[in-house]
């Protein structure tokens, strides 16, 4: 009879300990939580970062822009194009009625209605508060759709395993990945331009510029309402943050 | 009329042994090509940065598709009321619930990350029309599982109707998903179409229904009780409205895209370009005339006209259907990626750094095939090892 007091009162202090411990656990969980969400700048709506390309300035012989990128995110020749990643590359155009030539850079657009996310199964394809649109590499599970859906071409599917990669930009095999608009230094909030648009201003063209579209007095705002820019497929509609002038 | 019963098939003989050991072959192979894929990475594919899609897509496709017009038989036995179908009802459940589970492992063997499954059934973007056919495909399963059930039970007779109206309703909204999947990229000018899901819904008719003659045929030789010339019959009838309504919307669906200016590139490409030669063989002769030339003749024989022809005719139509269904889901899939995505109306591509001049090109890999053909080595494992363990195969039956 006493042993059995016993053992009924050791089990009541065991679940009364585990009781206690699963609620210390959740809340240092509940705290950290709070802590990290406090402590983390998250993207903001009050932005809208883009990009304005004058292909005017954009020389067809150049390519410092697919440098630039190629080396801040650590994209590396593969000896297969067809198979590497193309966060941006060039294309060279002749108007077919007027003959004239004019170079651009192509990259993601960053589209506000992103048909990458409309189509992304498990919501990797995400875009942020602040219109950059982005792949979360751990919920990507490699379908492709999204390069599909993507009108410009500019998704990559990693198709072998990637060394000598940047912490700056996780990549990895059997994933998808595209432009982020250089979210690292727009997160850094040090004024940084991409890496696409440094090389560029680097080479003295000065053909691509980065700003903020929400913001009426940024540069980006201030050229957008002086020059004529289109959106590339603009016949879907799809609201792109990134604009060309002298097409 | 005796008793509809039905038994478990247990074919013996060399040549069922035969045919088992290939499957098995082929099923191991398939897995050994996927995990290569997965270890290598896609780069020893054919599969490109151009063409993401390739050939287990087609495979994948083409056996969900077929997974959902397999259920036919049924759906006419058990909601149309056609009793001539009601012996083959539990096959052409089992063959459905086969076909769709090689088609879907094709499908996730083929994703970059095919380890993330877990991922892909419990992160959902239901403005995704990949979402929605997670659910849809695992619906269909479910229906179809229960279905069996109530057709094997006879205290469910009653309500056979009211599960085959629902597994009916459910299939036409599967390939209506499938068919949405290339349908939604309005960004490739030969996908966007709506006309994409109705088509599916018929090429979903004529490859399930030929693969289920196929099988029914295969079941009454190892069976050595020939199919009833009726059924054969109807089964050719049937095959003939299909093929008819998938030609009518192939040539709607190309002459719209001949009649946008836009999508001119695209159709080039199909009609006269590196598609042409699938295009018109493999889908227009093989698929779409050479079946209807077979199944008419069969038609216009008198009933009682040489049986073991018109089985033969209706053996040699299912089977150029397969062929002709694959080769249109190629065209739609590979096609739809080898033309270039034109971006700048008006303008010629001067040069690109990446893939914007002239037609990418797309060579599939034996990976590829052997992940494909593994696929289908399953789906019939599956369907073999289902009439082996349950009484699904009607006994001999007449009226």
């Amino acid at each position: 009879m006493q042993s059995t007091s016993n053992s009924v009162s050791a089990r009541r202090r065991f679940l009364q300990k585990l009781g206690l411990l699963g609620a210390a656990s959740a809340l240092s969980s509940y705290t950290l939580i709070e802590v990290s969400a406090s402590t983390a700048q998250g993207a903001s709506a009050v932005n809208r970062w883009g990009l304005l390309i004058d292909t005017a300035k954009c020389s067809a012989g150049c390519d410092a822009c697919v440098t630039g990128c190629n080396e801040e995110h650590g994209i590396d020749a593969t000896g297969r194009d067809d198979t590497r990643a193309q966060w941006i590359r060039k294309i060279d155009l002749q108007d077919n009625l007027t003959g004239r030539e004019s170079s651009l850079p192509m990259m993601c657009q960053h589209c506000a209605s992103a048909p990458c996310v409309d189509v992304c199964p498990t919501g990797a394809s995400f875009k942020r508060d602040d219109g950059v649109v982005l792949v979360n590499k751990h919920t990507c599970i490699g379908c492709r759709y999204c390069v599909m859906a993507c009108p410009y071409k500019a998704r990559s599917f990693i198709h072998e395993t990637i060394s000598n990669q940047k912490s700056i930009a996780p990549r990895g095999k059997g994933t998808v990945e595209s432009c982020t608009l250089c979210v690292h230094r727009i997160d850094a909030n040090t004024g940084q331009q991409p890496a696409c648009a440094e090389a560029c201003s680097k080479d003295a063209h000065d053909a691509i510029l980065f700003g903020d579209l929400n913001n009426p007095d940024s540069e980006i705002s201030r050229s957008l309402k002086q020059h004529k820019a289109i959106e590339v497929r603009s016949d879907l509609g799809l609201n792109t943050g990134v604009r060309y002038t002298g097409l | 009329m005796t008793a509809l019963s039905h038994q478990c098939l247990k074919p013996r003989g060399a040549l069922y042994g035969l045919w088992i050991a290939a499957l098995v072959i082929a099923a191991v192979a398939g897995l050994y090509c996927a995990y290569t894929m997965e270890h290598a990475g896609h780069h020893i594919t054919g599969m490109t940065n151009r063409v993401v899609w390739g050939l287990p897509h087609v495979f994948a496709v083409s056996l969900i598709v077929a997974a959902s017009g397999a259920l036919n038989a049924a759906s006419m036995a058990s909601v149309f009321n056609v009793s001539i179908y009601k012996p083959y009802s539990r096959c052409s459940v089992a063959l459905a619930i086969s076909l769709l589970i090689g088609g879907v492992m094709v499908l996730v063997l083929d994703l970059g990350r095919p380890d993330r499954l877990i991922v892909a059934v419990t992160h959902f973007n239901f403005r995704s029309v990949f979402s929605w056919n997670v659910f849809l495909y695992t619906g269909f399963l479910l229906l179809c599982i229960v279905y069996l059930w109530f057709l094997c039970e006879r205290r469910y007779q009653h309500q056979i109707k009211r599960i085959g109206l629902a597994a009916l309703v459910w299939r036409i909204m599967l390939t209506t998903g499938t068919g949405c999947i290339f349908g939604f990229l309005v960004g490739r000018n030969s996908l966007d179409s709506a006309l994409l899901a109705p088509m599916f819904i018929v090429l979903s008719l004529v490859t399930g229904t030929a693969a289920l003659a196929l099988c029914l045929l295969a079941i009454a030789r190892s069976q050595q009780n020939p199919l009833p010339v009726a059924t054969v019959r109807s089964l050719s009838t049937l095959m003939i409205w299909f093929v008819a309504a998938l030609g009518y919307f192939a040539i709607v669906h190309h002459l719209t895209n001949l009649y946008v200016a836009e999508h001119a590139a695209s159709e080039r490409l199909v009609l006269g370009g590196s598609m042409a030669a699938l295009f018109w063989i493999g889908f227009v002769t093989v698929g779409l005339a050479g079946p209807l030339l077979l199944l008419m003749k069969n038609l216009i024989a008198d009933t009682d006209a040489d049986y073991k022809t018109q089985k033969r005719r209706l053996q040699f139509a299912s089977a150029a259907a397969l062929i002709g269904g694959a080769s249109l889901v190629y065209v739609i899939i590979i096609g739809s990626q080898v033309s270039a995505q034109r971006l700048f109306p008006g303008k010629t591509v001067l040069a690109s750094s990446f893939g914007d001049v002239g037609n990418a090109s797309y060579q599939p890999s034996l990976w590829e095939w052997g992940l494909g053909f593994g696929g289908v080595a399953v789906g019939l494992l599956i369907f073999q090892l289902l009439l082996r363990l349950f009484p699904f195969t009607a006994d001999r039956q007449h009226s």
